[in-house]
């Protein structure tokens, strides 16, 4: 992928500080600490200014591509989060999920196409809560924060995406939410056909980016067709669809930007395997997924129990090795205070055996 | 892998795949009939079809799947044929459809 | 003293224009962008539908541009044009009586359409790469090895609205036959698959060929445009498209991928119209008068067109035309100092 440079015509203005967060509904319960990371490595090693504001709600996004949410009812919410955004002081919204970056940037258009649309938006919100609306003067996805601040990080890292055995970058497949570019190219770095948003953090931290051949394909999260149990045959087939195309480039893990990927490419790996046999790691086991805040806070040295990484369904003890992460085995599934959280049974895709303190303490 | 009810499975792509596709039948009734490659998708055919207007026997798509390499379910979908012969003489191209039918089956078998 | 036009543009129609206005008296110049004339054929290998080797066609018309003397200025780009002159980038200014634009059209470029990799994977070429390839007289693939299967794409930079490109290029339909025919001559084992969306075969000669590609060479012909290319791990192609005469989607792994790139109106047409006062169609090629009999006149007194620059064209209608603005140019001045 060394060869493109076509990424550069893409080029959107990213605010350098001053970022209001807009957290994502599935990643506070999937991988909650992600946006923790995201808040440590913004505020304390990069020191920029992020508001993590606590009256923000969900975008209802989900809802609305599921036909449970009007059009209307989800421009008032996101006007209101507009109006907290400028009453906390602040004018770069980001947001931590590709879903709601999509309907931000949707909505956003559509009071722009359609001014009428933004007047009835302005009276529902001072109806319903007495705010009024103010536009961000930008929107990014904190994928594109971090993508800005990728230099800044690499001066800081404690290791690169390089496999400490073999001294070989570690290949890694890359994931853009569909959500991200495929609504509006110009509202993503590189567009939507080559985006260069991950592939460009993986480049900086030392990497490989994959280019196989279902490497735009949508994971099939689709919404409806995971919702309803009868739809997620095609749900899984497109992951299923992507994992067999990547399989022979044998990546050391495969990175995503959106919430409802990183989930559905982790956990339908647990299911196909369940189902059919298959895996599709190196090792027989599962390829682990992570989020972008994961890969950024391995490389600056981050533990990754401190990062959520026991979270994943596919576990990321091989992955750690090939890094030279160091790492309490024995604290894996230990909360705060030392306190046993629970482990998932083993699966196909898992390979962690080993006998864990939390097991002899039992 | 144990035996979990999931209550849903992987479905099957439609797609097709040219890459796992046997063309060697297909190729051998494309060398026998050369003019068949000549179609040019017009629907004459199916548009005058006895069978095609009582079923959803559609010969235009039927045996432009035959030349993708899709044959399953040809060799039956093709009795529904009357051969009446009426395709044959709307076929701008010339195209003997009416024999063609009797090719397919015969290449094919019941596939 | 004879009248003198200034032609913008030396490839065909240029040259041809200049010919045939020598051949009644009136004297030509041409100048030219580039260093040489020819303009797009140069370096084009055979000629639709006949196979016509594109030199036997453009050499003569180029050495009797020669032998007859006629006027070039190369290397100089016309950045305005009048009815009594143009002038260069270098502010020079050449006086006629009379002007003939004949600066053609502009390749599609085929980085513009991202999903097909074009610049990016090896193996993807364009319809151009293909005839220099075989001037060169050697097709193969990047590592030198021959194509076992190839897929030419139709409509790459024509009839799409997502590049800005509404028209149809004409010609790159019955070029996608020629080229299936010329790569299934070369390698005839191989499977040649051409993913259209209409088929337009317009000319002499055209539907024919069509149906010999089909019938006699056994080229595959799918109804439905491939939606992005990707590269597999031993450096193929996948491909994906609707066969949408099946209704069902289709995909495969192809050798070579041949994109027939069409024809985009010049960039520097609306200055070059704007330093004229004439109008743009919607397409971005110079309007002419009318469809009928004004298809060579523009809508200013004592400017012409030649070729392409209208709209899309075939060689030959090129050719052909450059006789009708030539007689159009020839009847203008007349006309105009005849009344004085």
């Amino acid at each position: 992928m060394a060869r493109r440079a076509s990424w550069q015509e893409y080029q959107k203005e990213i605010a350098a500080d001053k970022y209001y967060y807009a957290r994502s509904c599935i990643r506070q319960n999937f991988f909650p600490g992600s946006e923790k990371a995201f808040l440590d490595i913004l505020s304390n090693d990069l020191g920029v200014d992020i508001f993590d504001d606590p009256l923000h709600t969900s975008c209802t996004g989900i809802g609305y591509h599921s036909d449970v949410v009007p059009l209307e009812t989800i421009m008032t919410v996101v006007a209101r989060q507009f109006a907290l955004m400028a009453e906390a002081g602040y004018e770069n919204f980001i947001s931590s999920c590709i879903t709601s970056f999509g309907i931000y940037n949707e909505v956003l258009s559509t009071w722009e196409e359609f001014p009428e649309t933004e007047e009835r938006t302005r009276r529902y919100l001072k109806e319903a809560t007495g705010r009024e609306l103010v536009k961000p003067r930008s929107i990014a996805h904190t994928s594109d924060i971090m993508f800005y601040h990728r230099e800044a990080i690499a001066r800081k890292a404690k290791r690169r995406l390089v496999n400490v055995h073999t001294g070989e970058p570690l290949k890694v497949v890359e994931h853009i939410g569909c959500h991200y570019a495929k609504i509006f190219p110009k509202s993503g770095i590189g567009g939507s056909e080559f985006p260069y948003v991950l592939a460009g953090m993986i480049e900086a931290w030392g990497g490989d980016v994959v280019d196989y051949p279902e490497r735009r394909h949508c994971c099939g999260f689709g919404f409806r067709n995971y919702l309803v149990q009868a739809n997620r045959g095609s749900s899984i087939a497109n992951s299923h669809k992507k994992l067999e195309s990547m399989a022979p480039y044998k990546p050391d893990f495969i990175v995503a930007n959106c919430p409802g990927c990183t989930m559905f490419l982790d956990k339908w790996q647990y299911a196909i395997a369940e189902m059919d046999g298959t895996t599709y790691g190196a090792n027989g086991k599962g390829i682990p997924v992570l989020t972008y805040e994961e890969m950024a806070g391995l490389v600056l040295g981050y533990d990754p129990w401190e990062l959520g990484m026991q979270f994943h369904q596919v576990d990321v003890e091989p992955l750690l090795d090939k890094l030279g992460v160091e790492y309490n085995p024995e604290a894996k599934y230990l909360g705060v205070g030392g306190k046993y959280i629970g482990k998932p049974a083993d699966a196909a895709v898992n390979c962690a055996e080993q006998r864990r303190l939390y097991e002899i303490r039992r | 892998m144990r035996n979990i009810n999931f209550g849903y499975g992987i479905s099957r792509p439609r797609v097709i795949n040219m890459d796992n596709n046997d063309l060697r039948k297909s190729n051998a009734i494309i060398a026998e009939m050369p003019e068949l490659q000549a179609c040019i998708g017009c629907g004459s055919c199916t548009a005058s079809c006895t069978a095609g207007n009582l079923t959803d026997f559609n010969f235009r798509k039927l045996h432009t799947s035959v030349r993708r390499g899709e044959y399953k379910g040809a060799y039956e979908e093709l009795s529904k044929c009357m051969l009446c012969g009426k395709c044959r003489l709307v076929c701008p191209r010339g195209i003997n459809t009416r024999g063609l039918v009797m090719l397919i089956k015969r290449k094919l078998g019941d596939f | 003293m004879a009248y003198r036009v200034v032609i913008v543009g030396g490839g065909a129609a240029g040259m041809q224009t200049a010919l045939e206005l020598k051949s009644r008296g009136i004297e030509p110049i041409i100048v030219e962008r580039d260093i040489e004339l020819g303009g797009k054929a140069r370096g084009w290998h055979k000629l639709f539908p006949s196979f016509t080797p594109a030199g036997d066609i453009m050499q003569p018309i180029a050495q009797r541009v020669k032998d007859e003397h006629i006027r070039c200025f190369y290397g100089q780009e016309v950045i305005g044009i009048a009815s009594d002159g143009v002038t260069l980038r270098s502010e020079e200014r050449i006086p006629a009586d009379a002007v003939v634009v004949a600066t053609g059209f502009t390749l599609f470029d085929a980085h513009r359409k991202q999903e097909y990799g074009y610049g990016l994977y090896d193996n993807v070429i364009t319809s151009v790469d293909l005839e220099r390839m075989m001037n060169g007289g050697r097709v193969t693939l990047t590592d030198g090895s021959e194509p076992k299967r190839i897929a030419i794409l139709h409509c790459v930079g024509s009839r799409d609205e997502k590049v800005g490109q509404k028209h149809c290029s004409k010609v790159c339909c019955i070029t996608g036959v020629k080229q299936a025919i010329e790569l299934k001559q070369m390698f005839p084992t191989a499977d040649v698959f051409n993913f259209y969306m209409d088929i337009r075969m317009f000319g002499p000669g055209y539907e024919e060929l069509y149906r010999e590609a089909q019938e006699k060479y056994n080229v595959h012909f799918v109804r439905g445009r491939i939606s992005e290319a990707a590269e597999t791990i031993n450096k193929r192609i996948q491909i994906k498209a609707e066969d949408t005469l099946t209704g069902r989607p289709l995909r495969m792994t192809v050798d070579m991928l041949v994109l027939l790139v069409g024809m985009s109106a010049n960039y520097d047409n609306p200055t070059l119209a704007a330093s004229a006062g004439l109008p743009l169609a919607p397409n971005g090629y110079f309007k002419a008068n009318d469809s009928f009999l004004g298809v060579v006149r523009s809508q200013q007194e004592g400017i012409f067109f030649a070729g392409t620059v209208t709209a899309p064209k075939s060689l030959a209608d090129t050719l052909a035309e450059a006789s009708l603005t030539a007689s159009a140019v020839d009847q203008y001045l007349k006309n105009k100092y005849n009344a004085k």
